[in-house]
């Protein structure tokens, strides 16, 4: 029995990272209509862009966690300007389903490319973000610093959505993905606003990089991660943040119970396969997910 | 359809038929016989490579009907292949059937395993389709991998050479005319297919599927039958490739050949059966080219590592897509229809 609550307790905690990643993509997809696949190459980019100034350029971490931040903007809105609009053509829904999915998939390889001209294809040791200790609750053991990640994660996520909920920026981003037509005669600068929703995508993927990294250092293969970003949104509902958490958390769950239990009988990397396996279930009975709206269509 | 002067229509299979006139013919014929007589005059590797465009171009076929015609984005067709190509070797390892038997097993157990990931297209569409897909990549490879008792695995396994009256297919040259005309039989039969009723079925699905649905189509019929024609081509292309190599390895199916796959319908042009033959050749020459130009970049800036070598064919790849995306997204194709009609009326274009 602890053995069990030792393996929730863990994926319990992974899953706020993976709720990180799942945002990511839902912030894109609510935004601008566009499923984007390339999710896993932009926190792959996060860990490194962050290596790169902490461990390369021996910056102090107060200049180089900002810096990064900053960095990981831009490229948000080179991504936007060059090859996301010209696609979408500053619509939400723009463009054709097979045509966008096949660009943010060449965006992934394109930045996964790069990312092995620039760093190599061997594994780089992350400067530890927080000490590492062990909390023992019982004869449960936790490590400390996945509990001080998953409140990173959280409070990011709760930082996202105050600003996607409250401010001005965020209420124009709302309005751009109900009907870009309508938010464009009320004055809101739809361009901008679609700037801002991978700008903000980035930051989120940069926080799930930074934690990534300083949890298993980083290696070619982050953007792995994005791959499981799907089961948690599709599990959450594609338009809930709320959603999101839960999918993270189950999909963590699921992963570490079936790596503990189901190995034996299997001979191990049942783990990569189960948050897929769940999917297809959630796809198959309930495709609209936990929180998501039903859709309905018209000819 | 563009046809030269005095090429009239008078009845519908005027109208349907592919090859309307007599030098359409000859053309055909003489790049047929041309393509035939090929491997005496080509060296080893310039066969394998032709060998390899056949086995892709079955393989896209397949996709192109399910993709390009009934609309149902797909990014599991290398798991199919694998599924095809290591079904086909365990009949011909473990249970000793010949190669004849081998393929036609291998591609109908691949064409039900392609239902049943179709399945969910009864509910789906769209990006979730395409999510449910990735999803069969990933457990299927993960299958394969697992699965030695049954003459799979992670490791190498063998595949014997197929046979035919006796004769074993071994060299690359014999394999030519083993893959070739099966290439050019899927080509035509998905463009028969095209023009049935099925077929025009499916572009209604494509085009609108509602409309489809109340006009008293079987829409969810129609999309399972896709899938399976899909997943067959892609059996088929599978238990070719594993007997032209002779050893398989589950990483070579890997989701990246199916994207490429979606790539090169991409730049060839999608729903266009021709296109997909133009999109199949220009990919494999255009990787054949960096494989072959790789060394000579490696000699001109060693600077470059051999990280940023292996990286470049990767950034060609997403370029070339990117660029067809934002400038020909309607693929070569369409960049070659015009030109069409812009030599017909040169030099007077008025």
């Amino acid at each position: 029995m602890t053995e069990a609550l030792g393996y929730i307790i863990n994926g319990f905690l992974i899953g706020g990272v993976y709720a990180l990643v799942g945002l990511a993509i839902v912030v894109i997809y609510k935004s601008s209509g566009v499923f984007n696949f390339a999710t896993g190459d932009f926190v792959m980019w996060g860990g490194f862009v962050t290596f790169s100034l902490l461990s390369i350029f021996q910056l102090p971490p107060w200049i180089a966690y900002p810096l990064a931040l900053v960095l990981m903007g831009v490229i948000g809105i080179i991504i936007n300007r060059f090859i996301i609009s010209p696609m979408t053509g500053g619509m939400t829904g723009g463009g054709s389903l097979f045509a966008i999915v096949l660009m943010t998939i060449a965006l992934a390889y394109l930045l996964r490319a790069l990312q092995l001209a620039i760093w190599g294809p061997v594994t780089q040791v992350f400067p530890p973000l927080l000490p590492k200790g062990v909390i023992h609750l019982g004869e449960i053991d936790i490590a400390e610093e996945y509990l001080l990640y998953f409140i990173i994660a959280m409070i990011a996520i709760g930082i996202f959505s105050y600003f996607f909920q409250k401010t001005k920026v965020g209420l124009g981003m709302r309005a751009t993905s109900e009907d870009t037509q309508l938010a464009r005669a009320t004055g809101i600068k739809v361009k901008l606003m679609f700037a801002a929703t991978w700008v903000s995508a980035l930051v989120l993927s940069w926080v799930a990089g930074v934690l990534l990294g300083s949890m298993n250092n980083l290696n070619p293969y982050l953007y792995t991660i994005g791959a499981k970003g799907f089961p948690v949104v599709l599990l959450g509902g594609m338009e809930s943040i709320v959603g999101c958490i839960v999918g993270g958390v189950t999909i963590g769950v699921a992963e570490n119970l079936g790596a503990g239990y189901l190995n034996q009988f299997t001979g191990g990397g049942i783990q990569e396969v189960i948050p897929f396996v769940v999917m297809v279930i959630i796809l198959i009975f309930k495709p609209s997910g936990i929180f998501g709206q039903k859709k309905i269509e018209r000819v | 359809m563009d046809r030269p002067a005095g090429t009239l229509i008078n009845n519908y299979g005027d109208d349907l038929s592919a090859i309307a006139t007599k030098p359409q013919w000859f053309i055909l014929i003489c790049g047929l016989i041309l393509l035939f007589v090929s491997p005496t005059f080509l060296n080893i590797e310039q066969i394998n490579l032709i060998n390899l465009i056949g086995i892709t171009l079955i393989s896209v076929q397949g996709l192109s009907l399910l993709v390009g015609y009934a609309g149902q984005l797909s990014l599991a067709q290398s798991s199919f292949m694998a599924v095809g190509a290591y079904m086909s070797a365990i009949c011909m390892n473990q249970l000793h059937l010949s190669f004849w038997f081998a393929v036609p097993i291998a591609a109908v157990v691949t064409g039900l395993i392609g239902l049943i990931f179709g399945l969910p297209s009864l509910r789906l569409k769209g990006f979730y389709l395409a999510i449910s897909t990735l999803a069969a990549q990933y457990i299927i490879n993960w299958v394969i991998m697992h699965t030695e008792k049954w003459g799979a695995g992670n490791d190498t396994i063998t595949v014997p050479a197929p046979e035919i009256f006796g004769l074993k297919l071994t060299s690359p040259e014999q394999m030519f005319y083993l893959i070739v005309p099966l290439a050019i039989i899927a080509t035509v039969v998905v463009m028969n297919i095209m023009r049935t009723r099925t077929g025009r079925a499916l572009i209604a699905i494509r085009d609108n599927e509602i409309a489809a649905e109340v006009m008293g189509l079987n829409t969810f019929k129609y999309k399972l039958l896709a899938f399976f024609i899909c997943s067959v081509f892609a059996g088929v292309a599978g238990a070719l490739y594993g007997s032209l190599t002779r050893g398989l390895r589950p990483e070579f199916f890997n989701e990246s050949l199916s994207i490429n796959y979606l790539g090169m319908l991409i730049i060839g042009g999608v729903g266009s059966n021709a296109g997909t033959v133009f999109g199949v050749v220009f990919f494999m020459l255009l990787d054949w080219l960096v494989t072959w130009i790789m060394p000579l970049v490696m000699s001109i800036f060693p600077a470059f590592g051999p990280g940023a070598a292996a990286s470049l064919s990767q950034v060609i790849w997403a370029l070339v897509i990117i660029g067809f995306l934002l400038k020909a997204p309607r693929g070569l194709i369409h960049v070659w229809n015009r030109l069409k009609a812009w030599f017909r009326l040169w030099p007077l274009s008025y």
